[in-house]
């Protein structure tokens, strides 16, 4: 193994921070669409878009839209995970901009999880 | 995929993947040429040349969620069913470029979609990282930077209700920068 430089430390510490930005109260809620080719095609596009929306309209400024890969159930596309801070994600599927905006009323900003729409609550990958 | 906005989204979360910090987009249309060219360009891991041949192949994948590959695959037969041709130049540590090229009066060419929608969707759902747009058609040439906006914001992250804001804003410039530039000159 090569010897550990300083730069090297500096990109742990980098990656570390980014990691748990999120438990710091960077943002209270992380919501994040799947963007691999499945989801594109899905139409994940359009979920981002109607996510930011709802965070512009609603000025959240503690709600951060992100996204990320595959999460290898492409059939249930477009995709997203919810994480409030200290509770389980929840992992919505077979979105459309109008699940989306039920999404934000009941569970990101009223804390109720929308049971019809959701697949499984616990981690980022399906299985 | 429905128009070719959606192919360079695609594309770019290759790069995401890949580790990038910096994309650049660039799209040329040119009627008078007949070409329509797009070029998605990182600084990420970059691929070795036996990785690189099987790049087009659906049935190669990194990724360990499923078993196919799909993207490269899509853009390629997309430029293909366009009388074009995908090219992919990479190498280790030196980034990968891909491009794909149509000839823009082909009847089967996708048309290009909401370029904005995806540079919104990759600058939002990306903090930390740089992506540039680049658009000419005959006519205009016009750029799109998220470093400008970042400096613009002074410290509030980009994906902020005022972040998003100004990320719509600088991309309703890019549009307008093209259709309006024929009736400015």
């Amino acid at each position: 193994m090569p010897k550990l430089k300083l730069e090297d430390l500096a990109e742990v510490r980098e990656k570390a921070r980014k990691a748990t930005s999120l438990r710091e109260g960077a943002a209270r809620v992380k919501m994040t669409v799947h963007m691999g080719t499945c989801g594109i095609a899905a139409g994940a596009r359009k979920i981002v878009e109607a996510a930011l929306r709802e965070v512009e309209q609603g000025d959240l400024r503690d709600v951060m839209v992100t996204t990320s890969g595959c999460a290898g159930l492409c059939s249930r596309e477009p995709m997203a995970t919810v994480e409030v801070v200290g509770e389980a994600p929840v992992k919505y599927v077979d979105l459309t901009e109008a699940k989306v905006k039920a999404i934000f009323k009941e569970h990101i900003l009223g804390g109720k999880i929308v049971e019809q729409y959701a697949l499984a609550i616990g981690s980022e990958r399906a299985y | 995929m429905e128009d070719l906005s959606l192919h360079i989204l695609d594309i770019a979360e290759n790069s995401i993947a890949a580790g990038a910090k910096r994309v650049d987009i660039r799209i040329r249309e040119s009627r008078r040429e007949d070409l329509l060219s797009i070029e998605i360009a990182d600084d990420g891991s970059g691929m070795k040349q036996d990785m690189l041949k099987k790049a087009t192949d659906p049935f190669f994948t990194t990724r360990t969620t499923r078993r196919v590959g799909l993207g490269l695959p899509l853009f390629e037969q997309a430029a293909r069913a366009a009388g074009g041709e995908c090219r992919i130049v990479s190498r280790p540590g030196s980034g990968t470029s891909v491009t794909g090229v149509f000839r823009y009066s082909h009847v089967d060419r996708q048309p290009l979609g909401d370029i904005a929608e995806t540079l919104l969707t990759l600058a939002v759902g990306n903090p930390g990282m740089e992506f540039t747009c680049r658009r000419q058609t005959d006519d205009a040439d016009v750029f799109f930077n998220t470093a400008e906006i970042e400096a613009e914001l002074r410290g509030a992250p980009i994906h902020s209700p005022a972040g998003i804001a100004a990320v719509r804003k600088s991309l309703e410039r890019l549009r307008e920068g093209v259709t309006h530039a024929v009736g400015n000159r």
